[in-house]
């Protein structure tokens, strides 16, 4: 059944003889097995283009209200009124690596004065976030509105892979919930109903965690994000994932 | 070459399968009912782990979501995307040494592939719901989705492929061969994509992984070629003609070329996670290298897993089986735990390292629970028992003259 070809005796017949419609053709299949190679690396390097380099304010912030957190963290001193207001407000079960937000403790023993301080940390509700990219259902998006990184719990699939991709450890399993679970500032327990801030920032007695909407300028986490005085800065840049949770103190 | 084997009857082909089960030896039917059982074990754990929560039997927890369940899965979708290229070698694109390998390899791709869906069901929450919005709410940027959906084509065509093997009707199988073949590439290259292209994942991160997985899948392709040949032969109790000999000489040629390039690959690996010291991966290379994972990666990944089995493979010239077999068990060996070893490692280091807090200071630790290992244990089991009622069945995946 097989021809059998002797190699050896192979006349070159040259690429100038073979038509021009079978040279397409070969491109075509070519660039087509190329395509479902990239896969959807492809779809989410577009996408990346679209709003890379964005300068000004508005394109910075394109969601109305855009909603975002500063952390004072020199005023945080860990009372964990933030993390039970979360627990109540929005049903975090009390199990082993359950929470939708903590606080962080750093040491420098070898610092002049305070040697201790303390980070909050939940999600940063990132403009390029990782986790709702790589999930396959789309069961977590970005709302479209507010920016909030949101989950759809009927379509979670229990594959992890979201919690792999979050750079921010924001993500974990909810076993009560059949799903995974993660900040959304509350979107669903308090914003939507009116309330105008996070049950963290609202509990919080020392002014740590200002809510705010970055789209608006004469909004307070605006105008802290945007003074020169006192450094801003945000968790993880590298993994550029362009967070709206942002840091200061002094 | 003309064909000169007649379409047998159904009550012929019945009639044969009943006869090779018959005079099979109790031996075959230990190892199948031990198969059996373990297979068993495994699907009850998995669902009980399913229904009372996954949280009370594994092991993985918030900061590695990912353990042995996802090593032992990415193992078995190698090894059916390894089987797959290199027999496609002989049948799909004419080497006419490769061609006696044809079957068994086209078979045992199906059974590898069968057995990590087997394992991923139990290590996915909520598998059921993948079923339905998979199809109904595609997120086309998602690998994961990708390398699914391209996975169950690649089933779909494995197994085209292997009915017209089955009746000998060449060109639909090649047809299928290649598709099957772009089909696993495309899958098993966003399957390395899975881990490549988490931006806060430093070990992981890059172009590395989709080629490594492709170049590790052909050379676990060769190893798994060889131990399942010898193994058949052993079982059918037949001596191996000329060119299934050639054939598993050309393998044993290959995969030594496969073995040298997968270590050239890890050494880049290494010193580019050292050089300079790079944020993110140097701790992890280091913990890998000299530290904690030192001894799992220089004893299984790197000894049993290439450089034992490639000093074997070229003393064997090729044709010594009794070192071949060892060689690629213990390749199998060592390629299993290459796979946790990368499934670990890239979640070994919390991503909040650099940040010098108290909480994650540490390298995380992970070691499978009792119930995960026996839900592994039940990926191999089902392997095992395919290949076995395999050849009985289908009469040692004899090639027809053609």
């Amino acid at each position: 059944m097989n021809k059998n070809i002797d190699l050896n005796n192979l006349q070159n017949e040259g690429v100038e003889n073979v038509p021009m419609q079978e040279r397409r053709d070969f491109l075509k299949m070519g660039l087509a097995i190329t395509g479902i190679f990239a896969g959807g690396t492809l779809f989410s390097a577009i996408s990346t283009f679209n709003s890379a380099h964005a300068s000004d304010f508005a394109k910075k912030y394109p969601y109305k209200p855009h909603y975002s957190m500063v952390m004072q963290q020199h005023r945080c001193i860990d009372c964990e009124r933030c993390m039970e207001a979360c627990v109540a407000t929005n049903h975090v079960p009390q199990v082993h690596g359950a929470y939708r937000t903590t606080i962080l403790e750093k040491e420098t023993p070898d610092a002049v004065g305070g040697k201790r301080e303390f980070i909050p940390i939940l999600c940063n509700q990132c403009n390029l976030p990782q986790c709702t990219r790589v999930c396959p259902t789309k069961a977590t998006y970005k709302d479209k509105t507010t920016g909030i990184v949101l989950m759809d719990i009927k379509k979670c699939i229990g594959c992890l892979t979201c919690q792999e991709g979050c750079p921010y450890n924001a993500r974990y399993f909810n076993e009560h919930k059949k799903a995974v679970d993660k900040c959304n500032f509350c979107w669903d327990t308090r914003l939507s109903k009116g309330e105008k801030d996070t049950a963290c920032a609202h509990a919080c007695p020392a002014d740590v965690r200002v809510f705010g909407d970055l789209s608006n300028q004469e909004d307070r986490v605006f105008k802290i994000v945007h003074q020169i005085e006192r450094p801003v800065w945000v968790l993880r840049p590298e993994a550029g994932t362009r967070p709206n949770v942002f840091y200061t103190k002094g | 070459m003309a064909h000169h084997h007649t379409t047998p009857s159904l009550n012929e082909l019945v009639t044969g399968v009943a006869n090779r089960l018959k005079t099979a030896g109790t031996g075959f039917y230990l190892m199948v009912f031990i198969a059996a059982a373990v297979v068993l074990a495994s699907a009850g754990t998995g669902l009980m782990a399913m229904i009372k929560g996954h949280e009370a039997y594994y092991n993985v927890y918030r900061e590695v979501p990912w353990g042995v369940l996802i090593a032992t899965y990415v193992f078995f979708v190698v090894s059916s995307t390894g089987l797959c290229l290199i027999s496609s070698i002989g049948h799909v694109f004419g080497v006419q040494d490769f061609m006696p390998i044809a079957k068994r390899s086209v078979f045992l791709s199906i059974a590898t592939i069968l057995s990590g869906f087997f394992v991923i069901a139990f290590e996915i929450k909520l598998p059921w719901r993948m079923a339905i919005w998979n199809v109904i709410s595609p997120n086309l940027t998602s690998n994961i989705w990708w390398m699914g959906t391209l996975y169950g084509i690649y089933l779909a065509f494995m197994f085209a492929e292997y009915i017209f093997l089955l009746m000998n009707k060449h060109r639909p199988a090649v047809i299928c061969g290649f598709s099957g073949s772009v089909a696993g590439i495309a899958a098993h290259s966003n399957l390395g994509a899975v881990f490549g292209l988490l931006m806060g994942r430093p070990y992981w991160q890059g172009p590395y992984m989709p080629i490594y997985f492709i170049a590790s899948a052909m050379m676990t392709g060769c190893a798994v070629i060889l131990m399942f040949h010898i193994l058949g032969y052993k079982i059918n109790k037949q001596e191996m003609a000329p060119d299934m000999q050639r054939a598993l000489e050309v393998t044993t040629k290959i995969g030594i070329l496969l073995i040298c390039v997968i270590l050239f690959f890890t050494t880049w690996k290494l010193i580019a996670g050292a050089a300079g010291q790079p944020n993110g991966a140097f701790p992890v290379v280091q913990s890998e290298v000299v530290g904690h994972h030192a001894f799992v990666f220089w004893f299984f990944e790197i000894l049993l897993g290439m450089a034992g089995p490639l000093v074997l493979f070229i003393l064997s010239k090729g044709r010594n089986l009794k070192l071949m077999l060892i060689a690629s068990l213990s390749m199998v060996i060592g390629i299993f735990v290459m796979r946790f070893n990368l499934v670990y490692l890239g979640q070994s280091l919390p991503v909040y390292y650099d940040l010098g807090v108290n909480e994650f200071k540490e390298m995380l630790r992970y070691s499978p629970s009792v119930y995960e290992w026996i839900i592994t244990a039940g990926g191999f089991g089902l392997t095992a028992l395919l290949f076995l009622i395999g050849e009985k069945v289908f009469d040692g995946h004899k090639v027809e003259d053609h």
